[in-house]
């Protein structure tokens, strides 16, 4: 077998070569981006979430608007909200679920339990107010669940009903149940009522 | 470890007879096929390269007929290995149709991800028996399992006893199977379900009639309430921390529905659908963080007071 | 009229060889520049970049194997996350199947088919194009989508409800549902082009039972690809669907059915990797015939092996769903199915084996690969037949036993014979020749290294392993096995690396080649190496199944073509009778501008169902731009072929 020393390369071989070696070099470039909507992140240090603390609500009661940051008391290392995380978002559904908020609040449209999906909050739709109002329970029936979840799962739930309010952009939103037909659509309804149009809180993002 | 060439029940016996007379059949063919190609190359080898320009091989129709008939014989023999191994095939489903079914122990298997709920049935309710991850069943006895899911596509399969079955959501199925011997024999799901699908085991432990009926008389029992102090403390703990939302034991106010059921958890082998011993040590890794050991696993890391651990470590372990 | 007069001024009864040879180039050639690179229409060049591609793919999906084996080595192992893990097989296996293995056959078979029928491009040289891109437009989707942590990870087979919208959330499997829209477009196309180019467009006198059976196996292999691949498009747009716009088809709780998506899956799945594995036999035949110096044994019977394969393959698919549970009696059925279609392969085989015993046969590399398929072949094939039984196959369904026994077939059937043909048509492709002594020792370190990474494996899933874990225990005693597994696969790498390395030292510094240096029987060996632009001078005729050992000192050429347009001769469908000149599609912009449109829109369908909507909009911009009609008509007059001339070649 005989090398032949060769004339100048071909130029479409030393084309190809230098398309795919850039090909290689972007793509491998995009490696060191991520993609916060895919992370699972699945062991947060997760303390016990703090038992509720009695303390006086004395700013809110039924029917004011809500004020953002009001009482929460628990002990937190999570970095805040889940709001980009899908899949968060997707376990806060999961524990939606599990512990049993359908059976006060439905899937968002609410019972005994006052809607999830509409655009009025009483105790304030900020995340620290809901890891709070999960925390500590509320007048009228909220139990509380603190001490008794993981802080990690507080904020995936935290995260799930935010998105049932209309605060998750539309490709974070998880998507139908398998057993349950609830159109994801249906998950950030907002309300048609006259309060809404004025009840506009600073944080609030627009839905979709 | 060769758990469906070392078969312990009837089912997994047939199926490794089969194997065995499959593979001696086709081994011979394979060997008689690599032997027919290296010899035809070595034989018609040639020698320098002058071939590679010289013309093609001329053909002769003699030959060329000898040839064809040497191939269409292959091929009968081909066809006749064939129809062989069909026949072996129905004999060997013939043969597991055909096994007995009378007096049969009844399981009902629904896959979680990722752990297994049992339960025997029973028509007094106050009899049934729910357990997670470990199966027992009597020796020489058939024994129905009927499998369902609860969210994901899983597969039954413990290879010493028996193939595999999938657990289909709203397509119940069962299987049979049956143990000829005692013994603790290992199965995982074999169906890819998701992030600890690698982590999903069971253990189904064979053993005497007596044994058997002990072993479930034992398992109806509510738990025993504990006497010691740390255990009650393990047991104040349970019910009023976030085991409680989860798990179930019955006997005490702990009666979720979503977890296994610790009832007689520490009547288990393993802990974590087979993934650990049950043994105080890995059992209060697991509960710390679970994460650690299953990443992904719906179980969330737990920050317990030392005292409250310990506590929950003697609770757990009374829970025979 | 003037345009009889341009025409009879151009045809190359007039030219003289010299300048018919500069005007073909002139006209055939690949536009040149960076811009020029997107308006190629030609076969040749769009097959390279088809192959060049596949290649880069099968690499990186090979990099992600020897990173799962690593994880594998060892029980416990925390080298790779159970998420990273699942990515990666999932890419491993959608990257192997959809973006290297159908490709590359196809990429292969639009090089060479042309070549070998005798003529100058394919039938539809536009179209060719699109089907490029959107394969690479597919491909990219799906590894960008790696980069980004949007991997899929649900098994190239994804099934739900495991890939539904409850378990898997965010736009991971979408990434992956929308990439088998692009890849099955693509194979779409190549089949198109394939079929129409094979019947339309042979030299006069190819009737069909001259073709190569390379030709054939191409020919086979785009009928399966146009009855398969509707099915995935189906059941993938139907999963995008159930998670986009919250429809209901794999939804038990509604009416629907889990099991829908495995029927509509595997219907499409079994013929792939006959797709797959067809084309592979059809270049075993070419090697054979040329490495034994005698034309195949039984050339009917291994044509019609091929077709009954072809429809065999469609009628087994159950086979991967005899655990779920289905009637006795329709199983039975399928076992029958899955044993009958080892006959027509063992007619295939019997035919080459007894074509090499009888033949003169030269060992060179491309033969060393062909042993290595019969042989890797045979045993998967085997372990494959094993598993038509249920019984036994509800043993060994979904362990590592079937991982076995598929990268058997798979590596073994396609692969080898890919490797084994791309050595010997390396010297039509570039003009050189790949280095022999390399190419021996790239053979015996792959076949090494794939025995040493797979046979273990057979024995692991019979020790109870199952598939898809991203570990396991020590106590179950598999830790041995699989870290001779991974010993293997680090061996296989470095045979891959060879390859590479062969191609791209030989590519620079092979020997010269000469137009037919392994002294072949098929027409693309009578063009000089590498093929010119325009194929042929003057297109050929045959008169037997291997051309160029049988040629008579007066074999007809064909004469009456014109050299200022792009024409080709479209012959009848049996026996290639000349019937009239075709005009092609020159260069254009449009393919690519279509399959960029095409492309947003199936992307921005991954986020919203308004993807549909400006998909359509701008692909049907995009097809008016390039059906828009252009020039001046041709008379048809003009362009019906003349009675056949006898001249000397």
């Amino acid at each position: 077998m005989i090398w032949q020393a060769q004339a100048p390369l071909q130029n479409s071989c030393n084309r190809k070569h230098t398309r795919v070696g850039a090909a290689l070099a972007f793509l491998l470039a995009l490696a060191f981006t991520g993609c916060e909507r895919e992370q699972r992140r699945f062991s947060e240090i997760a303390p016990l979430s703090g038992r509720p603390q009695p303390q006086a609500n004395t700013e809110l009661r039924p029917g004011m608007p809500g004020a953002p940051g009001a009482g929460a008391q628990s002990k937190t290392t999570v970095p805040a909200p889940y709001g980009e995380n899908g899949w968060a978002i997707s376990e806060g559904k999961r524990l939606y679920t599990w512990f049993n908020c359908i059976g006060c609040h439905a899937n968002g449209g609410g019972g005994m339990g006052p809607p999830l999906m509409d655009d009025k909050w009483i105790y304030g739709s900020d995340p620290e107010s809901i890891h709070a109002t999960i925390l500590q329970g509320r007048p009228n029936g909220m139990p509380a669940f603190g001490g008794k979840l993981a802080d990690q799962q507080v904020w995936q739930l935290v995260a799930y009903v935010r998105a049932l309010g209309g605060f998750a952009r539309k490709d974070l939103r998880p998507g139908r149940n398998d057993d349950m037909a609830v159109r994801s659509s249906e998950q950030a309804m907002k309300s048609r009522t006259a309060e809404s149009a004025g009840s506009a809180l600073p944080e609030r993002e627009q839905p979709r | 470890m060769r758990s469906v060439l070392d078969p312990a029940g009837p089912q997994a016996a047939h199926i490794a007879a089969l194997w065995w007379w499959m593979f001696w059949i086709f081994s011979t063919v394979f060997v008689l096929v690599i032997a027919a190609l290296l010899v035809g190359i070595f034989r018609a080898r040639a020698r320098d390269d002058a071939v590679m320009t010289s013309p093609s091989v001329a053909l002769q129709p003699t030959r060329e007929r000898r040839i064809g008939w040497t191939v269409a014989a292959c091929v009968g023999l081909t066809i006749v290995v064939l129809i062989i191994f069909l026949a072996a095939n129905v004999i060997t489903g013939h043969r597991l149709a055909l096994l007995a079914a009378d007096n049969a122990v009844t399981i009902q298997l629904t896959g979680y991800r990722w752990w297994w709920k049992v339960r025997y049935p029973d028509p007094v309710p106050a009899r049934q028996v729910t357990t997670a991850n470990e199966i027992h069943i009597p020796i020489g006895r058939p024994v129905l399992i009927n499998t369902d899911s609860q969210d994901v596509i899983h597969s039954f399969w413990v290879p010493s006893l028996h193939g595999k079955r999938d657990l289909v959501p709203g397509n119940p199925s069962a299987i049979w199977i049956q143990a000829d011997r005692p013994g603790r024999f290992e199965g995982q799901c074999a169906e890819f379900c998701g992030l600890q699908h690698a982590h999903m085991r069971l253990l189904v432990i064979a053993e005497s009639e007596e044994n058997y009926q002990a072993w479930l008389e034992a398992q109806r029992q509510a738990a025993r309430a504990p006497s010691d102090p740390l255990a009650q403390r393990g047991l104040h703990v349970f019910e009023t921390g976030p085991c409680a939302l989860c798990h179930s034991v019955r006997g005490t106010e702990a009666s979720g529905q979503v977890a296994p059921d610790l009832t007689h958890f520490a009547s288990r082998a393993t802990i974590a659908a087979g993934t650990l011993p049950n043994s105080p040590g890995h059992l209060a890794a697991w509960i710390v963080d679970p994460q650690h050991i299953k990443p992904g696993n719906a179980m969330p890391s737990n920050s317990l007071s030392p005292e409250d651990l310990q506590a929950l470590l003697a609770y757990l372990g009374g829970l025979k | 009229m003037s345009h009889d007069h341009d025409a009879e001024k151009n045809k190359d009864t007039v030219l003289s060889e010299a300048e018919l040879r500069v005007r073909l180039e002139q006209i055939w050639k690949s536009p040149d520049g960076f811009t020029g690179w997107f308006k190629n229409v030609f076969h040749k060049p769009i097959s390279e970049r088809m192959i060049i591609t596949s290649f880069v793919f099968f690499a990186l999906a090979g990099l992600l194997a020897l990173l799962m084996r690593v994880q594998l080595a060892v029980p416990e192992n925390t080298f790779l996350s159970p998420d990273l893990y699942n990515q990666f097989f999932t890419v491993h296996g959608s990257t192997m199947m959809f973006l290297f293995a159908v490709p590359v056959m196809q990429a292969v078979g639009l090089y060479f088919v042309p070549l070998m029928i005798g003529t100058r491009n394919l039938a539809f040289p536009r179209l060719n194009a699109f089907g490029y891109y959107m394969f690479l437009i597919g491909g990219l989707l799906l590894w960008v989508g790696l980069a980004l942590n949007i991997g899929a990870d649900t098994g190239w087979t994804s099934y739900v409800p495991l890939a539904g919208p409850e378990h898997s959330p965010g736009k991971r499997v979408d990434f992956w549902a929308q990439m088998i829209t692009f890849t099955e477009i693509a194979s779409l196309v190549a089949a198109v082009e394939i079929i129409v180019t094979t019947f339309k467009l042979r030299a006069p006198g190819m009737s069909l039972n001259r073709m190569p059976i390379f030709v054939w196996a191409m020919l086979v292999q785009s009928f399966m690809v146009i009855f398969a691949m509707p099915s995935v498009m189906l059941a993938s747009g139907f999963l995008a669907m159930d998670r986009l716009v919250d429809t209901h088809f794999f939804n038990q709780a509604e009416g629907g059915d889990p099991l829908l998506w495995q029927h509509l899956f595997w219907f499409f799945g079994h013929p792939e990797v006959y797709i797959i594995f067809i084309p592979a036999t059809g270049m075993v035949s070419a090697l054979v015939q040329s490495f034994a110096r005698r034309p195949i044994v039984g050339y009917t019977a291994v044509v019609l092996s091929l077709i009954a394969t072809g429809f065999l393959g469609f009628g087994l698919w159950v086979h991967h769903m005899f655990a779920v549970g289905l009637p006795q009696l329709g199983q039975s059925f399928f076992t029958a199915a899955s044993m009958l279609i080892a006959i027509p392969s063992g007619v295939q085989i019997f035919c080459w084996i007894a074509t090499l015993w009888s033949g003169r046969v030269i060992v060179r590399t491309p033969l060393l690969f062909v042993a290595g398929f019969i042989a890797i072949f045979v045993l998967g094939g085997l372990t494959g037949v094993m598993q038509a039984s249920v019984p036994f196959n509800l043993q060994v369904h979904d362990t590592f036993f079937v991982v076995a026994h598929f990268h058997y077939v798979l590596i073994g059937g396609a692969v080898f014979p890919l490797i084994g043909a791309l050595y010997y048509w390396f010297p039509k492709i570039t003009g050189r020749m790949m280095s022999e002594r390399l190419g021996g020792w790239n053979f015996w370190t792959f076949f090494i290294g794939f025995n040493l990474t797979f046979f273990p494996l057979h024995q692991l899933g019979l020790a109870g392993m199952p598939r898809r874990v991203y570990t396991y225990l020590p106590e179950t005693g598999w830790g041995s096995l699989n870290f001779i597994a991974t010993v293997g696969a680090a061996i296989l790498g470095i045979a891959v690396l060879m390859f590479l390395i062969n191609v791209t030292i030989s590519w620079r510094r092979g020997a010269l080649a000469g137009a037919n240096p392994w002294h072949a029987d098929t027409l693309e060996w009578s063009v000089p190496s590498p093929a010119p632009v325009y194929n042929y001078l003057y297109l050929p005729t045959v008169n037997s199944r291997t051309p160029l050992w049988t040629k008579a000192e007066d074999q007809p050429i064909v004469k009456g073509l014109r050299a200022d347009i792009l024409e080709v001769l479209v012959t009848n469908l049996l026996d290639a009778m000349p019937d009239h000149r075709h005009l092609l599609d020159g260069t254009s912009y449009w393919p690519f501008l279509t399959a960029v449109a095409v492309g947003i829109g199936i992307i921005t369908a991954i986020f919203t169902p308004w993807g549909v909507v400006i998909g359509s909009v701008l692909a049907f911009i995009c097809l008016a731009g390039w059906f828009w009609p252009h020039g001046e008509p041709v008379p048809d007059s003009s362009r019906e072929a003349g009675p056949p001339v006898q001249e000397a070649a």
